[in-house]
């Protein structure tokens, strides 16, 4: 008699069993309802399904408000994605060289990615608030700010756009750091040497070296970046709720102040949907891009 | 322009660490002179010759390049080019790329630089493959780029750290024989790491014997082979290795090839030491009979190899006492106390 277990074959899709109920449950349903509803008129008062084609698509391609969250999404991400690159390349060389303390100062980089993005974004919240602001306090201290006057960093369109960018920024600083961070110690000390005996000074090995040894490193780093920015509503919904006045309101939040604050499920889901093909479009390309770079 | 290399008191202790990596050296180059440092694995010669490059900075003593005290100065304003065991390519790069990087780093106009790193890829043989990347070559292409990047800027000194142990045995034949015709054709001082005492023997002028961080015997590889400075040195070049054989108050060695059989002795055996050997063992390596065996009548009995070379046609069979001489100025003595190589018994 053959045990169960012992079939060959069997213990491995037990394994996977609970995953894959995970990934159908979880995500393969709620996708295929997100599309369903994106084509019909299902409202949170009137949950009957009727099929009203792209009619959903059409409302949000004339609300400007939609084109403004559309905007953002993308001016967002990119101006996030830049930054990060940036500072995470030279927060991953200050890492990587030697000095005291070394682990204290990584773990505490590492902070702001523990923090639940919600927690990270409520903590921004008081920083950011209109009237008790550390930020208008150090201004203040420093001179940049008239005393007494405030910045309101979320009051205002532009301010508050760049203050979401920041703590987004903030947020993912430390994993593409790490990312980076590691992708640098995998470059063979010897080729190191070798640059600093054929007289390469900091900058051009940076240029010359690392960072084209990084790059498919680099490149993944931003591609999880940019995904985790493109489909953040959190950050939006805690700081500024899409204010003032739908200016900085992303395709995420947009969403979901339409479809479950607004309670027009068809609507938002049709936001939702909207965000796919761009999803999908960008990972394959920046995935393309990575394996080119593997190969050469 | 040959220039010198010298290392004074040199001394390299990694933090953390009780013993020094590299003890008090003192090593001087001649003008244009091959030196290589030979030692096993640890013994601190890679370590030396990267406090020469400047990637390492000595705990104690100084480096002059040339006559100048280069301690504190970066690689790049030490006027020396290196060549790594991994040979340390830029995968990202073209060879031609890879060749003209430090010409680059010294901001030289692009079209004498392209003119230079042709230059150097015709001298190696490389302007084939000039717009391939390493991954392309083979190890010993790779080798060669390296050799070019190295040149290319024709730097006063080389610093080779182990630059054909990633070769396979044939090819490292054909490498060593082309580096050392570069190095004729360039005359460039050259400062070779390696622990193969194959190349040590066959490519360098001089030879540097290290152990534990330390110089155990500096000279031409023939007095190195034939004059050891020590048991260590003995026993640590030649294959077999020198035997040593303890008598009371000194040690005495020879080496496998000095044993004769007796009756190959056509004169007299005036300057000659008879002994016999208990022949155990016979291997025949490459048409030569290497004889394992106990020796008597050296001093204690001891087991021996003797190497007898092809020509040498005496019967010898395993399991037989055989009668063997070797010449007295073959012999080698050394102090048991301090394994340090003495003159011989008074008389």
């Amino acid at each position: 008699m053959v045990r169960l277990a012992d079939r060959d074959g069997f213990l491995a899709r037990l394994m996977l069993l609970p995953a894959i109920v995970y990934i159908v449950a979880l995500v393969a349903v709620p996708f295929v309802i997100a599309i369903a509803y994106s084509f019909s008129d299902v409202t949170a008062g009137d949950p009957s399904y009727d099929w009203v084609g792209l009619e959903n698509y059409r409302a949000n391609w004339r609300d400007p408000v939609f084109g403004q969250s559309l905007w953002n999404t993308f001016l967002f991400t990119l101006v996030t994605m830049v930054l990060t690159m940036v500072l995470a390349n030279i927060l991953a060389l200050l890492l990587t060289a030697d000095f005291r303390g070394k682990w204290l100062v990584r773990f505490l980089v590492l902070l702001p990615w523990t923090t639940p993005a919600a927690l990270g974004a409520i903590a921004w919240l008081f920083m950011l608030d209109s009237l008790l602001s550390p930020i208008d306090w150090i201004l203040w201290q420093v001179g940049l700010l008239e005393d007494g006057r405030h910045m309101v960093w979320l009051g205002k369109p532009g301010l508050a756009k760049a203050s979401v960018i920041g703590v987004q920024v903030w947020r993912l600083v430390p994993l593409a750091a790490v990312i980076i961070m590691a992708g640098q110690t995998a470059i063979p000390d010897d080729i190191n040497d070798a640059a600093a005996v054929d007289g390469a000074g900091f900058w051009r090995r940076l240029w010359e070296v690392t960072i084209p040894l990084t790059l498919p490193v680099i490149a993944v780093a931003a591609l999880f970046g940019a995904i985790i920015t493109f489909t953040d509503m959190s950050l939006v919904r805690v700081l500024t709720n899409g204010g003032p006045v739908n200016e900085t309101h992303v395709l995420a939040s947009w969403a979901y102040t339409k479809g479950i604050d607004g309670g027009n499920l068809a609507q938002g889901a049709a936001v939702a949907v909207f965000l796919l093909p761009l999803l999908l479009a960008a990972t394959i390309a920046i995935l393309r891009a990575v394996r080119r770079w593997e190969v050469t | 322009m040959a220039v010198t290399v010298e290392a004074v008191g040199l001394t390299k202790t990694f933090s953390g660490r009780e013993r020094p990596a590299v003890d008090h050296v003192d090593l001087a180059t001649e003008e244009g002179e091959y030196l290589v440092l030979l030692g096993p694995s640890g013994c601190g010669k890679t370590t030396l010759l990267r406090m020469i490059a400047g990637l390492e900075q000595p705990t104690d003593g100084e480096v002059r390049i040339g006559g100048d005290l280069v301690n504190g100065l970066p690689p790049r304003s030490r006027r020396i080019a290196m060549v790594f065991q991994s040979y340390a390519l830029y995968p990202h790069k073209t060879v031609r790329q890879n060749i003209e990087f430090p010409l680059k780093a010294e901001k030289m106009p692009t079209e004498k630089r392209r003119q230079r790193a042709e230059w150097a890829a015709e001298l190696l043989g490389l302007s084939e493959l000039l717009d391939r990347r390493p991954r392309q070559l083979s190890g010993g292409e790779r080798q060669r780029v390296a050799l070019a990047r190295a040149l290319v800027r024709e730097p006063s000194v080389f610093l080779l750290d182990e630059p054909l142990s990633n070769l396979d045995a044939k090819l490292r034949a054909t490498a060593r024989d082309d580096l050392k015709d570069f190095h004729e054709r360039v005359g460039t001082t050259t400062i070779y790491v390696t622990h193969d005492q194959v190349e040590a023997m066959g490519m360098g002028d001089r030879i540097v014997v290290m152990l534990d961080g330390q110089v155990r015997q500096v000279g031409p590889p023939q007095a190195v082979y034939e004059r050891p400075a020590d048991t260590f040195v003995a026993t640590f070049l030649g294959s077999p290795p020198m035997n040593l054989v303890p008598r009371d108050g000194a040690i005495v060695g020879f080496r496998p090839e000095k044993a004769l059989p007796a009756e190959v002795l056509t004169g007299g055996r005036d300057g000659h030491r008879t002994w016999t050997l208990d022949v155990h063992r016979i291997e025949y390596l490459s048409g030569d009979r290497h004889l394992h065996g106990l020796a008597t009548g050296l001093g204690e009995p001891t087991p021996v190899i003797v190497r007898l070379p092809a020509t040498v046609l005496t019967p010898i069979d395993a399991g037989t006492t055989h009668e063997f001489v070797v010449r007295d100025e073959d012999l080698c003595y050394f102090d048991p106390e301090t394994e340090m190589a003495t003159d011989g018994p008074a008389g």
